[in-house]
């Protein structure tokens, strides 16, 4: 495979933000492309993810578009999936070897509808639409789950939240303090389930020579693989994640020791089953971001999740770092990439 | 003239309700068809798959191998608790207005667990490995729904369910999606509607290619920056194509027939789309002058529906060579 | 390096304005075990899915390729999904082949479908929304307006678009897949029918269907086993361009033009109408034809309705544009691009049937979408290099 590079990341996150996606995105798409040191018109290839059902509207990508100067014409593609997706669907363009630059970016603003509501329109729609389920009840069944294996306790998914809240500088709330909440869903509490967020995030991806001349430590991109599992959870074992651990393999996460691992688990327990399923050890840093208990915009959580891991490549605070992505209820679908500094 | 205003901030940004409400008439198939009809008839089926593993609800492919289903196979109404969760605040269109439990339900039979409502008194009643029945509704459509919950079994086993008269089997149903959305337009549009109520059509340049759109947008299409100064336009102009709607739509609120064209307004580089009107539609043509009506000052509101429509200045034709590259 | 790509497998389903008998989950599948069957494979031999729709709204399923992942033999594999509007059955393709050529799969299943049915066009595609006009009725109502200013620049006969109408279902009679069979189609018949988005008549507009098409690519290794006829991937390319800015041409955009110079420098064409045998072009009304002859080069600007005026873009013409029928003939919108695509392959395979162009080896595929700002185009050859 050819050597591909993260050379730049920049995202922009609120709870609640009264622009709107170009307003958003034109900024941080500027800074992405600013930091990289490429021209404009070295970007051969342009790629997005969003979905429409957070805005309620068709086409949200096409104005979107405004943000991307596409004048002249440019190369561009669209994924109604999370920004990690348009990140492998980049990496791959890079491979054929005629051009050498891609811009990746995905938005997404949660707070104007009822997330959960929306979410739950992705269900299967003859079986699980008509019940009203959603998105947060999958969840909560499969912490059940995790609970009854004895896969985890519920202080170990406090403990994810009050490492990712105080990672994200929310707060120092101890796990014991936080588990005197009530439950939210039970067995899942407030700080278990996602924040509702408003977020933008662009990746600048270059191959080979043109990375090492515009980075002295390019984030090279060691693997990347993605798997999708069965969608109704009736047939899965909700406590494991067998998607993540072959795209795992397939991305050699385990080939060399992992300095940390920046993982994308909306919800707390999420968290340890990816963990287990990327066969990481006690070692690894987790979410050093604070992860998705302090942020998490849908569609482009997981890019952020890779852009965050790149970040500690590039500014030499890690050697090999491995991100992680997640789509569909109770973690249906998984990305992993694996992210090395120059040796 | 120009803005004194920073355009870049959002001053107060503009929202307004969003409900995206729609039924959906779905077909089913012949797998999802026969389940719901033995619902409706007050039994319960799963197929069986090639390695032997029954699926309940029957998925119409293997999860495993993607491979057809076979045989059909009856389940029993009651069955296991694999999974559990506590709603205690449930919301409209849930299978029960007061507190209960989602659960996973693998029934007698089974090798994979649907989900379902369970109607249990507090979640102290409820827990992993407990038996649990069907309660059937009275009348049934053919409907996951045709359960109605399951409830605790305590000991008896699910009823009967009340028999239905006879009828064809299932082969569609119909889905309402109903979201609620408070959507804003951003800071830019926020900021041009708020011009618009006081009858004003304010433009913004763009620093690097020095255009003036109309209405503004987050940032230059062709250059990706923000907008610049702010640029007040005419609200006369120049129709540069336009259409006849004579077709109704679902949602349409306008009478038919309607015209609308592009409208290039004098002073802005690029044309909006508005109501053509004040002139009999085959006579309206390309290149003829219009002029906003505007709402009375009263009844203006943040959207461009506050200009009426565009009706002939009564100016002679642009001429063509003026317009035509703004098609 | 660049591997070559091939297609060596085409599924089609049948297509309707109802496929009542069928789960959307059931409408793909129909169209992938055609196109695996066609290439010779099970599903245990797919290494990737790349699946493509228009808005999740015509069946208000939000991403629904989550939920099909049973039907289309996905678990444990890699499976994406593709949205670029109406050019998605295009670009979905192209996401597709490039999964082949940087050698990062064998064998790539891809599949685009739309089931129109569970809602309403018109509605899903221009729901009422704050703070916007309720000015535009669907895609007819957006595109007029760029058609009258067609008709204005290139002093086109009215009778031209009729014309287009009745050429495309004609052929769509040779086409058992096709939607719409109207034997009985004319010019007299068209120009009597209903101005619905003044000056696009009803029977000028493409229908509203349900279906799903679906396609095999294979590296060049993997297509050695094809027990068909493959048709190799020579040049493609996708553009795009903001949908409205100061001084666009919207008649014909430039995202259209570099799209086609793009495809055709990569296939190594230089006169297109003489080199290219048959070309599937993504024709929703009937203008689009000499529109789109002219934005790819087929004709000089102003000058494509000609072709359609004296027969050349007929089956037996010079140069024949949509034997299936076309899109004014079936139009599931996130299939349809796909469709072209799989249409232009066909023709080099040998393979379309009572709408084969004989000889054809080398096809031309296209597909646009949003406000003509997207645009996916791909060259297939019966020939290898």
């Amino acid at each position: 495979m050819r050597d591909v590079a993260i050379v730049s990341f920049a995202a922009s996150t609120t709870p609640h933000s009264n622009l709107d996606d170009v307003e958003m995105l034109a900024p941080v798409i500027h800074e992405a492309i600013e930091s990289s040191g490429l021209a404009r018109r070295e970007i051969g290839f342009t790629v997005s993810g969003s979905c429409d059902y957070l805005c309620g509207r068709p086409f949200s990508f096409l104005m979107a578009l405004d943000a991307a100067s596409a004048w002249p014409p440019i190369s561009e593609s669209h994924v109604e999936m999370d920004g990690a997706w348009a990140l492998y669907e980049a990496w791959v363009r890079l491979q054929i070897g005629d051009i050498d630059a891609a811009l990746v970016y995905a938005f997404g603003k949660a707070s104007q509808g009822d997330l959960n509501a929306v979410m739950a329109t992705q269900l299967d729609p003859y079986y699980l639409a008509p019940l009203g389920v959603d998105a947060e009840c999958f969840a909560a069944l499969q912490a059940r789950a995790m609970l009854d294996a004895g896969r985890c306790t519920e202080r170990d998914m406090a403990a994810v939240a009050a490492r990712g809240r105080r990672d994200a500088g929310l707060g120092a709330a101890s796990a014991d303090e936080l588990l005197r909440a009530p439950y939210k869903l039970a067995p899942l509490r407030a700080h278990d389930c996602p924040p509702v967020t408003d977020g933008v995030a662009a990746v600048v991806l270059v191959a080979g020579d043109r990375a090492r001349q515009l980075h002295k430590r390019p984030a090279w991109i060691r693997g990347i693989d993605h798997r999708i599992e069965a969608p109704s959870p009736g047939v899965r074992d909700l406590t494991r994640s067998p998607s993540t651990a072959l795209a795992a393999r397939a991305a050699g996460v385990g080939r060399a020791k992992v300095d940390l691992a920046e993982i994308h688990a909306p919800y707390t327990h999420q968290e340890i089953i990816v963990r287990e399923a990327l066969g990481l050890d006690a070692s690894v840093v987790i979410n050093p971001s604070g992860g998705a208990p302090g942020a998490h915009p849908v569609m482009s959580a997981g890019l952020i999740r890779v852009g965050e891991a790149a970040r500690r490549i590039l500014d030499g605070s890690a050697q090999r770092a491995v991100a992680h992505a997640t789509a569909g209820p109770c973690l249906q679908q998984n990305l992993v990439c694996v992210l090395e500094g120059e040796q | 003239m120009e803005g004194k205003q920073d355009p870049a901030s959002p001053a107060e940004a503009l929202s307004a309700p969003y409900v995206l409400a729609y039924t959906y008439r779905r077909s089913v198939g012949p797998v999802i068809g026969r389940f719901l009809t033995g619902l409706r008839e007050g039994r319960i089926e799963g197929v069986r798959t090639a390695a032997g593993r029954v699926l309940v609800p029957p998925a119409e492919y293997d999860p495993e191998t993607g491979a057809a289903v076979g045989d059909f196979v009856e389940v029993g109404a009651a069955g296991v608790v694999q999974s559990w969760c506590w709603v205690s605040e449930p919301r409209a269109g849930q299978p029960l207005d007061r507190p209960f439990a989602w659960a996973l339900v693998k029934l007698d039979g089974a090798d994979t667990a649907m989900v379902h409502a369970v109607d249990a008194p507090s979640p102290a009643a409820m827990r992993t490995g407990m038996r649990v029945c069907v309660r059937w509704r009275a009348e049934r459509v053919g409907s996951v729904r045709d359960i109605a919950c399951f409830v605790p079994d305590e000991g008896s086993g699910a009823s009967e369910a009340p028999p239905m008269p006879p009828a064809e089997p299932v082969r569609g149903m119909l889905s309402p999606v109903h979201l609620e959305f408070t959507i804003s337009p951003g800071a830019t549009l926020s900021r041009f509607l708020e011009g618009v109520v006081e009858g004003k059509l304010l433009g913004r340049r763009c620093p690097a290619c020095a255009k003036v759109y109309v209405p503004p947008k987050g940032a230059c299409p062709t250059c990706g920056v923000p907008f610049g100064d702010e640029v007040a336009v005419s609200d006369t102009g120049t129709v540069t194509s336009f259409c006849i709607v004579n077709v109704p739509f679902e949602g349409q609120t306008m009478k038919l027939p309607y015209t609308y064209g592009s409208v290039l307004l004098d002073g802005a580089d690029i044309p909006i789309l508005h109501l053509i009107s004040g002139i009999p539609a085959d006579e309206v043509r390309m290149g003829l002058r219009v002029r906003a009506e505007w709402l009375p000052a009263g009844e203006r509101r943040p959207t461009l529906e506050s200009i009426r429509w565009f009706a002939p200045t009564g100016e002679p034709d642009a001429a063509y060579e003026t317009f035509s590259e703004h098609q | 390096m660049k591997t070559r790509c091939a297609v060596i497998g085409v599924g089609q389903t049948r297509y309707a304005a109802r496929r009542d008998d069928l789960s959307l989950a059931g409408l793909v599948r129909e169209a992938a075990l055609r196109a695996l069957e066609d290439a010779g494979l099970s599903w245990g031999d797919v290494d990737a899915v790349v699946i493509g729709k228009a808005p999740d709204f015509f069946e208000g399923v939000a991403m629904p390729e989550a939920f099909l992942a049973d039907a289309l033999g996905a678990v444990g594999k890699p499976m994406m999904r593709v949205h670029t509007a109406g050019s998605v059955g295009g670009s979905t393709a192209i996401v597709a082949a490039h999964l082949i050529e940087s050698g990062v799969h064998e064998r790539v299943l891809t599949v685009a479908f739309e089931k129109q049915s569970e809602s309403d066009a018109m509605w899903a595609l221009s729901p009422k929304y704050p703070f916007v006009p309720p000015l535009v009725a669907g895609a007819g109502g957006f595109f007029a307006p760029i058609v009258r200013s067609y008709m204005r620049r290139a002093g086109a006969p009215v009778e031209v678009g009729a014309m287009v109408a009745v050429k495309d279902r004609l052929a769509a009679l040779k086409n058992p897949y096709a939607h719409l069979q109207m034997a009985d189609i004319s010019v007299a018949k068209v120009q009597a029918s209903p101005m619905l988005w003044d000056p696009i008549r009803y029977l000028e507009t493409c229908p509203s269907s349900d279906g799903a098409c679906a396609m095999v690519l294979a590296s060049e290794r993997a297509a050695q086993g094809a027990p068909r006829a493959p048709a190799w991937v020579r040049g493609m390319a996708v553009r795009s361009e903001p949908a409205q800015f100061a001084g666009r041409n919207q008649v014909s955009p430039r995202a259209g033009r570099d799209c086609a110079a793009d495809v055709y420098a990569q296939a190594g064409i230089t006169r297109p109408r003489e080199q290219i045998d048959v070309a599937e072009l993504y024709v929703p009304f009937t203008w689009f034809e000499p529109m789109w002859l002219e934005n790819l080069g087929f004709a000089d600007e102003n000058e494509g309705w000609r072709m359609t005026l004296d027969g050349t873009t007929a089956l037996g013409g010079a140069l024949p544009i949509n034997p299936s029928g076309g899109v004014l003939s079936t139009n599931p919108i996130g299939a349809s691009g796909m469709i072209r695509f799989a249409e232009a392959a066909q023709q080099v395979r040998g393979l379309a049937g009572a709408h084969q162009v004989d000889g054809a080896r080398t096809a031309v595929g296209h597909a646009y979408g949003g406000a003509s700002q997207f645009f996916a185009m791909w060259v297939v050859s019966s020939e290898h290099a």
